[in-house]
């Protein structure tokens, strides 16, 4: 069972309710549940989408975009269906965090489900769990049970004469289905491969509706906006970045787990503080600050970092999921490299050659190299089939396989250049054999 | 094509319930074939592996080709088209497992079960795979067995957690 940590310096909102029997109904209402979603039925969508503008609430599967923002793009006459689809397809190695808001406050995403619903003008929500996430699929399902029960969910939701409907929906494992668009295609039953942007989903989306598509973590965080209002959760995070954050730690600290801690928060305290430093006395060697996609960032770049998109991105790396991955001085990158770039040629949906062939190469490029087999010329033909690989493919998993890549080689060149001449590597025990 | 919708009532090659279960989840969406990977998962649950006979009746409940549903399912990778054992111990070896010895559980495991990845023992009891990212991070390293967790492990946990599956297996064929 995910173990629940705590730090003193955490500001609890979307984890409050963590660990307090939140995913009994009557419970969650002692708790203060469903008021949000009665004062936004209440207020009304414009209401509703002016306090999610104020909060400063940005996507927190990793893009970061305003979420106020994106229901607001949602055309308010539309002669097709309206969806909400919540996104807990939660795959990003080093991201764990929607797994405790499905395990300990289910209701909380059904609450941010109907509120976003109501902000669009939708009747139908999706809630699609990752297919491995079935005993969490399963407390989700009771959850929306006792919401029908309740009446806060139906045809007729808290006596309002508003309809809102919730279907649940399991994957069967796919990273690519995180992507929103192979979200929808995989919710129509068929292969995850991305469409085509333009249209983008809040025009032509699920069924061909406007769809707006949130992470699990950004719908959890609504209903807690709404209750203590959009200017005064801003106020707890940084610049254009507001609220508070689900972090993973996870790796070679002594206290890893999902802290929450305003945006902004430095990421030298988070891993030597919240976390209790790095493992067994060693040194940190470099940090993945955001799943695994996300540039390394190595201890001098962290000083003084302040854990927010605006941030992370200007230090050359992105917040991404806030999975916040860390290595010890006895890591070998190449190593860490290999296996990140075996996931992504693994998870490849094979739709676009230079994400399919690139993150292929890549893989068997790194895996001679990691067995002791590379040559000079391996360590720029990585770097350059990474570059050749951004901006080419329909969807994000072409640079979230090139980017880490590209910060190993250039942030460690000597570290892969020592792993040349058949030198054994210093730190590794487990290298593959290498295939070509 | 659309096929007259059959009376797989009479014919399901899956129990009373999860054929009852089918029948409601095709009417849940606005769109049948909404209801194809979670279908195809849940009726591999029940069946073990996606067998053609389990394709065939899913194609016809949805109303689209075999050909169809092989396409999609090929593509999800929890589904199988071979049988696994009774408890499928899956292995996460990616970034965070990894640096918490993910590997050394995965060898170790190789080297109790006396299988390698994707193998099955003699006894059909264990089947064992190095999966991707399970989304247990934080509580590192982690393996799967079937859709139970277990996380926070070592080798002689993980001992344990193989040893608790042998004697539910045994309970079960005691009171069976």
């Amino acid at each position: 069972m995910p173990k629940l940590v705590s730090h003193p310096d955490e500001v609890k909102v979307i984890s409050k309710r963590f660990g307090m029997g939140a995913t009994n109904i009557d419970r969650y209402l002692e708790l203060g549940g469903y008021e949000a979603t009665r004062k936004a039925l209440a207020e009304g969508p414009e209401w509703i989408i002016n306090e999610m503008k104020a909060s400063g609430l940005r996507g927190r599967g990793g893009a970061g975009f305003p979420t106020g923002l994106k229901w607001s793009f949602v055309p308010k006459q539309s002669a097709k269906p309206k969806y909400v689809l919540v996104n807990g397809d939660e795959s990003e190695p080093g991201t764990c965090k929607d797994h405790l808001i499905f395990l300990h406050d289910p209701h909380s995403v059904i609450e941010g489900t109907i509120i976003a619903g109501l902000a669009i003008g939708a009747k139908t929500g999706f809630i699609y769990l990752r297919g491995e996430y079935r005993y969490l699929l399963e407390i989700m399902e009771k959850a929306v049970a006792d919401a029908y029960a309740k009446g806060f969910l139906g045809k007729n939701i808290f006596g309002s004469e508003t309809e809102f409907q919730v279907i649940t929906q399991s994957g069967a494992g796919a990273y690519e289905v995180g992507e929103e668009s192979a979200l929808m295609e995989s919710l129509e039953g068929k292969r995850g491969v991305p469409r085509i942007k333009p249209p983008f989903p809040a025009v032509v989306g699920l069924y061909g509706g406007p769809t707006v598509i949130n992470n699990a973590e950004t719908i959890a965080a609504v209903p807690h906006i709404l209750s203590m209002g959009g200017a005064a959760y801003a106020a707890l995070g940084s610049e254009r970045n507001g609220g508070t954050r689900l972090f993973g730690i996870s790796g070679h600290v002594e206290r890893p787990g999902i802290y929450e801690l305003p945006m902004g928060y430095n990421l030298k305290k988070m891993i030597y503080e919240v976390a209790g430093g790095i493992r067994g006395g060693r040194t940190l060697k470099a940090v993945v600050p955001g799943g695994s996609s996300t540039p390394v960032l190595l201890p001098s770049e962290i000083e003084t970092l302040g854990m927010d998109f605006d941030q992370v991105g200007k230090a050359g790396s992105m917040l991404g999921s806030g999975g916040v991955v860390v290595l010890d001085d006895q890591t070998c990158i190449v190593e860490f490299a290999l296996r990140t770039i075996k996931f992504y040629a693994h998870e490849s949906c094979g739709w676009c050659i230079p994400c399919r062939e690139g993150t292929d190469w890549l893989h068997k490029s790194l895996t001679r190299f990691h067995a002791g087999f590379g040559t000079m010329k391996d360590i720029d033909n990585i770097q350059y089939l990474a570059e050749n690989m951004m901006g080419r493919t329909f969807c994000p998993l072409g640079d979230a396989a090139a980017m880490p890549t590209i910060g190993f080689v250039k942030k460690f060149r000597k570290e892969f250049e020592d792993h040349l001449n058949g030198k054994p590597c210093p730190y590794a025990k487990h290298v593959e054999v290498a295939l070509v | 094509m659309t096929p007259e919708k059959t009376s797989q009532e009479t014919m399901s090659i899956f129990s009373p319930a999860l054929a009852a279960k089918f029948d409601a989840l095709v009417e849940k969406y606005p769109m049948r074939r909404s209801a194809l990977v979670p279908m195809l998962l849940y009726a591999q649950d029940e069946i073990g592996y996606l067998s053609d006979a389990l394709i065939d009746e899913v194609a016809a409940r949805i109303g689209i080709t075999t050909l169809d549903v092989r396409n999609v399912a090929t593509y999800y990778s929890m589904l199988r088209f071979k049988p696994v054992g009774k408890y499928n111990v899956q292995v996460c070896t990616n970034i965070s497992c990894m640096l918490r010895g993910g590997y050394d559980l995965f060898e170790h495991l190789q080297d109790k079960l006396g299988i390698g990845h994707k193998g099955v023992t003699v006894d059909g009891l264990f089947s064992l795979e190095e999966v991707e990212c399970i989304g247990v991070c934080c509580w590192a390293p982690a393996i799967q067995v079937n859709y139970d967790f277990h996380d926070d492990l070592t080798n002689d946990k993980v001992d344990a957690v193989l040893n608790s599956y042998r004697a539910k297996a045994k309970g079960e064929s005691a009171n069976a």
